[in-house]
């Protein structure tokens, strides 16, 4: 009887063992959607879980999986297809999103900020994470037009195509969304790209409290100048939150001067730099690390709720009502209860230490989550892939 | 004949909705035969007339229980016979689902029931600055419930995205006749954005949650004229490549001017062999800038005529033709079908020439009418049903339309949907084993296969039961009507 390493080696696929004392048993490096499908169907055939990893940069973030006796690098899936004319690239799931940010010769871009700064692109798409200009261009789910994904059976699925405009079939593509490995390997996206923004510029302001925030917020985003991002940046208790708009394209100085005119009064600047904590996350690796959303209008109002927590540093998209904090372990508890049973807000820890999470609900109340969990049983319905890295046991 | 299987359920749909809302009467239920797409017709079992959500609950739970099969049916406009009722089912219609729940300006957003009509939330905030942004010519009366099950488009979507760029969250019932709630805060599988053009075969809508978005501060309209559809085409490559990204970019062949000429009397430019219509909005530097660059490139490109339009009377009066142009046909030709698919927009050029060919091929007309600036083509086949034979053609020079859309890495559906249509092209686009992925998410959410069954997929499957509990194979398989999954 072959060994279940002999037979992931008889794909011919890289498969090493993993270093002695580490989670998985073995190690995949996968260069083609046809290999990763070879060791999917191994798997199935052994029972192994597979949990595929991009560059690591969110592999703490959710539950740890149950199980992983084979960890599915995408490192060597590296393929880029550019269709300039068509505004369209193909890529596959191991490239950085951030390769996407320009293209040789054409002044195009994935509109896709990556706060993590390494984050791949299956690894983006599984965790759903976006930067600033998700408030103008929305986040990986409305810039994904195809998708390539392979099942725990070892199944080749796509769904789109290489149109932005195109609504044959269902849309598997945001299904993969937000699945954090547990529904498929995606081993290729097709995204939507933009032009290039000729020109960028930064409006910031002081307001003096955080009173002043929800109105400064929904000034800036009502503009007419079209910013394309609305941010906060609130280093936490007893200290005043920064705002800061990115306006960009044509005439963005003109635009971002309007701008400014709606800092009612507050301290405001016009930069052609972006702030240094502009698209990155708040607190340290290897820290806590929450997401909250929030209706945008009450983002001032729950800062100040939570101020009685302790210190939490809080960043992220005002206008879009999606921020990230990162509470210090000792506040996570008093933090989230403020959040999800007071202020009735959404929040997900997406990170912490083991011994912060003790006791907490990871994700919180997800109404849909009978629903997602009947889409699990029939994507992989013997829990392979990733299992438990989800809410509800998915 | 009324089906006698649903004596029983119509029995439980009087109790819980009353007489004035459960239709049975032939005659009446005629009204509810078609969509859009007036060829395929069948008169529904019974239509049912809710007005809350409860109540559409309550409906699908009795048809969960008698495994009576269900249709959700807005107002009707499909254009793939997404609606088409069954005999053998239930017509939930959403006409008395009107309401606009709420209005949120400081988050830009409205909650809405799903018989509202497209227009009608736009209506309800222009005043203050804001709009709904998907805009299906169709807006005045097709309901959100609609656009949503077609992840409706319009011709700004180039800019603004469909339907599913603009909901936040949903209420749906589920097949099994539950109330759920799909937001966009949910962490986890976005089954919201999966849902969103499901084609009401995941369930019924009852309410949504749409973003509204602030109105632009300037709008230009620019109509330009080309002697023929390669320039004009070339023009839109040109804006494009130049990194403009307009709100609209329309184009119209000779044969669909003169219809729109014939039909509205839009007095687009004479002897014009394409037009385009290209509109930019956004905050005025930006769009001064960009219109200058416009112009430029068409004349660049070879328009012979250019049109500004400044205020809404003028814009409304380069908008008219375009947006007549589908019943404009009816001018010139006794029969249409309207057509709908995607190309990549570089393989315009070659598949407009192609399609010409074909056209010739078979003595065919073909008029164009187009979303140029996403590749999504409406080409619209002229017949005379009279004569014999001709309504075969144009279905095959329609069909050999949509094989060129896929030869060219395109679709079969750009917004119309797949429906009862286009069910049958779906192996053209998709391998068995993509469809049978897709089919594991209707068997999550549908695995009695009730909602809207028929529609989307080409074979009538079914969902496997359970693993470890096998009964015996079903009827359908044994009869090979169908396929277990
Ligand atoms: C003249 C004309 C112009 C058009 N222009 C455009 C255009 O520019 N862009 C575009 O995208 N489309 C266009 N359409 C097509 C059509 O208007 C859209 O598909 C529209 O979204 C359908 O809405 P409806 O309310 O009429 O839906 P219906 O025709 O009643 O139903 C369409 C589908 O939605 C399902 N459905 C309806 N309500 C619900 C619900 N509450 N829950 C679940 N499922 C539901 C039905 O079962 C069916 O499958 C046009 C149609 C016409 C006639």
């Amino acid at each position: 009887m072959e060994t279940p390493f002999e037979a992931l080696r008889g794909t011919g696929v890289p498969v090493e063992p993993a270093a002695p004392g580490d989670a998985p048993r073995w190690v995949a490096y996968p260069g083609t959607t046809a290999e990763v499908a070879a060791l999917m169907r191994v798997s199935a055939e052994h029972d192994l879980a597979v949990v595929p990893s991009g560059a690591g940069t969110k592999l703490a973030w959710g539950n740890p999986p149950e199980r992983c006796d084979l960890l599915l690098r995408t490192g060597r899936l590296t393929s880029l297809e550019h269709s300039p004319g068509d505004l369209v690239v193909r890529v596959s799931a191991g490239l950085p999103v951030g390769t996407l940010a320009s293209f040789p010769g054409v002044a195009q871009e994935l509109a896709l900020d990556d706060p993590l700064g390494a984050g791949t692109v299956g690894g983006t798409l599984a965790t759903a994470v976006a930067g600033p200009r998700r408030f103008r261009y929305g986040t990986a789910r409305d810039l994904l037009i195809g998708v390539t994904v392979v099942l725990a059976d070892g199944t080749v699925a796509t769904s789109g195509g290489r149109v932005v405009k195109n609504v044959a079939g269902y849309d598997l593509g945001k299904l993969l969304c937000g699945s954090y490995g547990t529904l498929g390997v995606v081993t290729e996206a097709v995204f939507r790209l933009h032009p290039v923004a000729p020109e960028r510029r930064w409006i910031t302001v002081e307001p003096d409290s955080l009173a002043a925030l929800d109105g400064l917020v929904a000034a800036l985003a009502a503009s007419q100048a079209e910013p394309s991002a609305v941010e906060v940046d609130w280093p936490g208790t007893g200290s005043a939150p920064v705002v800061a708009a990115l306006v960009e394209g044509t005439a963005a100085g003109e635009r971002a001067a309007a701008v400014r005119e709606l800092a009612g009064g507050h301290p405001a600047r016009v930069r052609d730099e972006a702030p240094g904590w502009w698209n990155t996350l708040p607190g340290d690796p290897g820290g806590v690390l929450c997401e909250l959303r929030l209706p945008p209008a009450e983002v001032g109002r729950t800062l100040r709720e939570v101020t009685a927590c302790g210190p939490v540093r809080v960043r992220g998209s005002a206008a879009s009502g999606v921020l990230w904090a990162a509470p210090p372990p000792d506040v996570l508890p008093a933090f989230v209860s403020a959040v999800r049973d007071r202020l009735g807000g959404r929040l997900v820890v997406l990170a912490a230490p083991y011994d912060a999470i003790e006791g907490i609900d990871r994700w919180g109340p997800v109404g849909a989550l009978p629903l997602m969990r009947r889409v699990k049983e029939r994507f992989d319905p013997d829990r392979r892939l990733s299992p438990g890295r989800f809410a509800g046991g998915i | 004949m009324p089906d006698t299987a649903l004596d029983e359920p119509v029995r439980r749909f009087l109790e819980i909705l009353g007489p004035g809302s459960v239709i049975t009467d032939p005659v009446r239920l005629r009204t509810y035969e078609c969509d859009g797409l007036t060829h395929h017709r069948t008169s529904p079992g019974v239509v049912v007339l809710p007005e809350t959500a409860e109540q559409v609950a309550a409906i699908v739970r009795v048809c969960a229980r008698h495994g009576v099969p269900f249709v959700a049916r807005g107002a009707g406009t499909g254009l793939s016979g997404g609606a088409l009722p069954r005999t053998d089912g239930v017509l939930v219609v959403t006409s008395r689902m009107r309401r606009i729940l709420s209005i949120d300006l400081p988050n830009r957003l409205a909650v809405v029931e799903p018989g509202v009509t497209n227009l009608a939330i736009t209506e309800a905030v222009r005043e203050q600055g804001y709009y709904y942004a998907p805009d299906p010519s169709s807006q005045q009366v097709c309901s959100i419930g609609g656009n949503v099950a077609e992840n409706s488009g319009g011709a700004h979507c180039l800019k603004y995205g469909f339907t599913v760029n603009h909901v936040l969250a949903l209420e749906i019932v589920t097949p099994d006749g539950d109330l759920v709630e799909l937001s966009h805060t949910d962490p986890g599988y976005d089954l919201l954005g999966a849902f969103v053009g499901s084609e009401g075969t995941l369930g019924i809508t009852t309410k949504v949650t749409v973003r509204l978005t602030r109105a632009p501060q300037a709008v230009t309209t620019l109509l330009a004229a080309f002697d023929d559809v390669e320039s004009g085409g070339r023009a839109v490559s040109a804006i494009i490549g130049g990194g403009i990204l307009p709100a609209a970019i329309e184009m119209m062949d000779a044969l669909a001017i003169e219809a729109a000429e014939a039909a509205v009397a839009c007095s687009y430019p004479e002897g014009a062999g394409a037009v385009l219509i290209v509109e930019l909005d956004g905050p005025s530097p930006e769009v001064a800038h960009q219109f200058a660059e416009v112009r430029r490139i068409c004349e660049e490109n070879g328009a012979f005529e250019l049109r500004v339009a400044a205020d809404p009377a003028e814009r409304a009066a380069v908008w008219k033709g375009r947006k007549s142009a589908f019943a404009a046909v009816g001018r010139i030709s006794p029969a249409y079908i309207v057509q709908d698919g995607v190309v990549p927009r570089t393989a315009l050029p070659e598949v407009l020439a192609d399609i010409e060919r074909i056209s010739g091929e078979h003595g065919i007309r073909v008029a164009n009418v187009f979303h140029a600036g996403d590749g999504n083509l409406h080409p619209l086949v002229l017949f005379d049903d009279d004569e014999p034979g001709a309504a075969e053609r144009a279905e095959l020079v329609s069909g050999r339309i949509l094989d060129l859309c896929v030869e060219h890495g395109g679709s079969i559906t750009g917004e119309h949907g797949v429906g009862i249509d286009k069910s049958r092209y779906m192996t053209k686009m998709f391998s068995e084993d993509d469809l049978a992925t897709m089919q594991l998410v209707r068997c999550a959410f549908d695995p009695e296969g009730l909602s809207n069954p028929g529609k989307v997929f080409p074979t009538p499957r079914l969902c496997g039961e359970a693993p470890g509990v096998r009964r015996g194979a079903h009827p359908l398989v044994e009869s090979g009507q169908a396929e277990q999954f």
